[in-house]
């Protein structure tokens, strides 16, 4: 447990001291939000019904940009050659590491979540509970995405297998979050959805670090 | 784990599988048209839907393969994961693009008895339709592993954990899927002169699959010893 802590707090240094490395997907949430009223239009009512959706779509794959270092690069240096050799499960690496990408990257994403619901037309009383389900959402999207990320990990160019490994894993999560912030935004029943993505988020914790140690143990033959 | 151990040996494997692969492939053919004889002009048309309703004997077998032939997938996948058996791994890549035409066929029949029936092309509230089409982007992801790992070991190994991930999430999908779906399709009440041709066919695309993922299974392990041999002569060349 100690050793899987270190391994937690030495990703959350390296994210954080990174040269802003974890932020990027933040500014593409942003980007890819912002450019929603260009396609679908500027109308209120337009934002209205693609808003909430596109934005739950934008911080789904903000959510997957990280994936593609996330174990890689330990994997190229012979980090997880020593984390191998350290005793520690490789589930414990796969579980600090992932939780920790999400607090590095997740946390943001749901903290600049209502600023861009605001910006499409999503009502401001409704603010917490887009963080609430951005908070819970992307740490469903980024530990199932953790199980595309260990499988991906000894490609030169894995980035598109994880989207498309992945994306499947995500359907729960989008119909629950998505089915949450109309609710939010309509002021409708969102008891069900909030609990529902919660479900998909703490099963994608309680099983994907046993998937991506697998596909981890696997690399590192 | 007796019965396990006589097909561990490949080349046991292939003398017995050239005779039922041949076999089973040209019994399905057979079967498959049967079936869809009896289904195209024996049977008279459905009283509500008239003769659009008979692509159900291409479109319903279809449906139930892409599903059983991906249950196949994660047996083999659980037994390479367990036993490292080495021809679990030859069955599960072997089945994967023959679950995936099925699934690819299943899609598209649905789609165009959809038109008549529904007046649209796709239906995005049957949740049916909707879960086969996430599991054919899983059969994709699948097949894509094979191809993007520079070793068939490692190859086999993310794949066999791709397939098992799969397995354990598909189920949360289709009721995720179900809770989003708004306008539920209710299976086919079918008479059972309508429901035998369908039995036939789906047992005949059964024996399609078996037949195909053989013979697929045979040329794998030919390329494999091909390789082999190409690498062998290369090294007593140089």
């Amino acid at each position: 447990m100690s050793g899987s802590f270190s391994v937690f707090t030495r990703e959350l240094k390296l994210a954080w001291s990174g040269g802003g490395g974890a932020a990027l997907p933040v500014g593409f949430f942003a980007a890819a939000s912002s450019i929603t009223p260009f396609a679908v239009g500027n109308g209120v009512e337009n934002l209205k019904i693609a808003g909430p959706g596109v934005m739950w779509i934008a911080l789904a794959l903000a959510s997957l940009l990280p994936m593609e270092r996330l174990f890689q690069a330990d994997l190229e240096d012979g980090t997880l050659d020593a984390y191998a050799g350290s005793g520690i499960g490789m589930e414990g690496i796969a579980l600090a590491k992932t939780l920790a990408h999400w607090i590095a990257t997740g946390i943001p994403l749901a903290i600049i979540a209502p600023v861009l619901w605001i910006m499409l037309q999503g009502p401001p009383e409704a603010s917490l509970f887009v963080i609430v389900f951005s908070l819970i959402g992307s740490a469903a999207f980024f530990f199932f995405g953790s199980i595309g990320a260990a499988l991906a990990a000894g490609m030169r160019r894995g980035g598109l297998l994880i989207a498309l490994v992945t994306l499947p894993l995500y359907v729960p999560t989008m119909i629950f979050g998505a089915a949450g912030l109309y609710a939010a935004a309509s002021g409708g029943e969102w008891a069900a959805p909030l609990m529902l993505t919660g479900a998909a988020a703490l099963f994608g914790v309680a099983t994907s670090s046993f998937a991506a140690a697998m596909a981890l143990r696997t690399a590192i033959d | 784990m007796a019965v396990m151990s006589i097909f561990a040996n490949p080349h046991r494997f292939m003398a017995v599988s050239k005779w039922f692969a041949w076999g089973f492939t040209a019994l399905g053919s057979v079967v498959i048209l049967i079936g869809v004889y009896f289904g195209l002009f024996v049977v008279p048309p459905d009283a509500v839907q008239g003769d659009s309703a008979r692509i159900m004997f291409v479109h319903v077998p279809a449906m139930w393969l892409c599903l059983f032939a991906y249950a196949f997938m994660v047996g083999a996948s659980l037994i390479s994961i367990v036993w490292r058996h080495a021809l679990a791994d030859v069955a599960a890549k072997s089945a994967a693009p023959i679950g995936a035409g099925v699934t690819a066929l299943g899609l598209i029949t649905g789609s165009i008895w959809g038109y008549p029936t529904w007046g649209t092309w796709w239906e995005w509230g049957d949740a049916r339709l909707v879960s086969v089409l996430v599991l054919f982007f899983i059969y994709l992801g699948y097949m894509a592993i094979w191809q993007a790992m520079e070793t068939p070991q490692k190859a086999a190994r993310a794949a066999a954990i791709l397939c098992l991930a799969g397995a354990v999430n598909l189920p949360i999908i289709h009721f995720s899927v179900e809770w989003f779906a708004t306008l539920h399709q209710v299976s086919m009440k079918a008479s059972d002169e309508f429901k035998y041709p369908m039995y036939v066919v789906a047992l005949g695309y059964l024996a399609l699959f078996g037949g195909l993922t053989l013979l697929n299974m045979r040329a794998e392990i030919m390329n494999t010893r091909a390789e082999m041999l190409a690498q062998r002569r290369q090294a007593a060349a140089g």
